[in-house]
């Protein structure tokens, strides 16, 4: 029997449970390393080489490679994970969480200073369109 | 004997830590963040609890996928500040206190609570934001500090209602130490937030200040909320306020609401922060 995820319909948002775990594992192993600043060092100097040391799919690469932080989300990263790429790149955590939203960094902090974004309309996938 | 006092819960965001670090307290966009805490800072000066039972989650700091514990006891005597990407953050390392962990470690696992044990962990924002908004920035941390690191990362978390046991658990088996101690426990993380996806930044004041009411007297309620209803309503990161009903179950039913504050936002999150004592 397949495992019950009442949270598939929640928009813009991709729980990370077993099956994106699982997918996502080298993904998220590989963001790890870059606890390390050698290995921050070592992958800023060629990244594509840093990155085929690992099990990851041509397609995870790539994300990793275009900061594509949504794709990644779709293939099994994790934000926690992303973490180790933001701070690689000398960005905060707000200005990750900004680029995943399409906003500029400073509108994405005004909306934010101005009481964040509202669970209304953005329970359910689809709410907006239909109400 | 060891008695269990009070119960503290806050959210745990990294850039506080940052703000403290780096001095910038004061400025308009921190400074009414950091007001909602001298009252607190006053209290645990008078309270000098002997040990902080602190339940918190570790970032990927930690644990990464290779071993994901769901509830983790910290048992050794020092846990070392971790670096997260930016170097460690430059507070002291926190002390343990391995009498009592490893006597409760034995204590609630006899009651049914399967803890994995831990000796060798450094510490992230999660644990040491939370003593930098109650103790400021001492050379020492002033009290012993037992880690208790709940998996809210990879889902599922454990349950509200098994948090809710699980803080029980804990109160008897630290009144059951034979030690004349003063011990707090503390409930980190949350309120709401969402960090991924295009929906990052959602906030819920209401569903945040309901959370800060049930806390104090109706946490039977609350432990009954499923995990869906805290990432739709206050975001994928939300989840994490099941770590508070832990600190909840610790305390008595009956409880003195000391101190209560809630500002928005810490980056992408809401701050709640409320202060329980036992009658």
């Amino acid at each position: 029997m397949a495992l019950d995820k009442p949270y598939k319909d929640i928009p813009g948002t991709t729980v990370f449970d077993s099956d994106m775990a699982r997918l996502g594992y080298h993904v998220n192993q590989f963001c790890m390393t870059l606890m390390d600043p050698r290995n921050r060092e070592r992958f800023l100097a060629d990244e594509s080489a840093y990155l085929d040391e690992w099990p990851m799919s041509e397609a995870q690469k790539q994300a990793v490679i275009d900061r594509d932080y949504n794709q990644l989300l779709k293939l099994g990263g994790n934000v926690y994970y992303f973490a180790k790429l933001f701070s690689t790149d000398k960005i905060s955590f707000a200005q990750g969480a900004a680029l995943m939203t399409g906003m500029s960094e400073e509108d994405y902090k005004d909306m934010m200073v101005g009481g964040g974004r509202s669970p209304e309309g953005n329970r359910f996938s689809g709410e907006k369109e239909n109400g | 004997m060891a008695r269990l006092t009070a119960g503290v819960a806050m959210s745990h965001v990294p850039a506080i830590g940052v703000a403290v670090d780096l001095d910038k307290t004061d400025e308009p966009y921190w400074k009414p963040l950091f007001a909602g805490f001298d009252f607190s800072k006053d209290w645990i000066a008078r309270q000098k609890p002997d040990v902080i039972f602190l339940v918190y989650n570790d970032h990927a700091s930690a644990f990464g996928l290779e071993t994901i514990p769901t509830f983790a006891i910290g048992c050794a005597e020092e846990f070392e500040i971790a670096d997260e990407g930016w170097g460690p953050r430059p507070v002291p390392n926190v002390k343990g206190a391995p009498d009592l962990a490893w006597h409760v470690r034995q204590a609630v696992i006899q009651d049914n609570f399967d803890l994995t044990t831990v000796n060798e962990m450094k510490v992230d924002h999660g644990l040491t934001v939370p003593l930098t908004l109650m103790y400021g920035q001492p050379a020492q941390w002033p009290c012993l500090v037992i880690p208790f690191a709940v998996n809210v990362i990879v889902y599922p978390p454990p349950s509200g209602q098994r948090c809710f046991e699980l803080g029980k658990a804990i109160r008897s088996a630290v009144e059951s130490f034979d030690q004349d101690l003063n011990v707090q426990i503390w409930g980190t993380g949350g309120m709401s937030h969402q960090l991924q996806g295009p929906r990052a930044g959602l906030i819920n004041h209401e569903f945040d200040n309901n959370f800060l009411d049930g806390i104090v007297s109706d946490p039977e309620s609350l432990a009954s909320i499923p995990h869906v209803d805290y990432m739709r309503e206050a975001g994928s990161e939300g989840v994490e306020l099941v770590m508070w009903l832990v600190m909840r179950g610790a305390l008595d039913s009956d409880v003195n609401e000391v101190h209560r504050h809630y500002h928005v936002p810490a980056s992408n999150t809401a701050v709640g922060h409320i202060i329980l004592e036992n009658k």
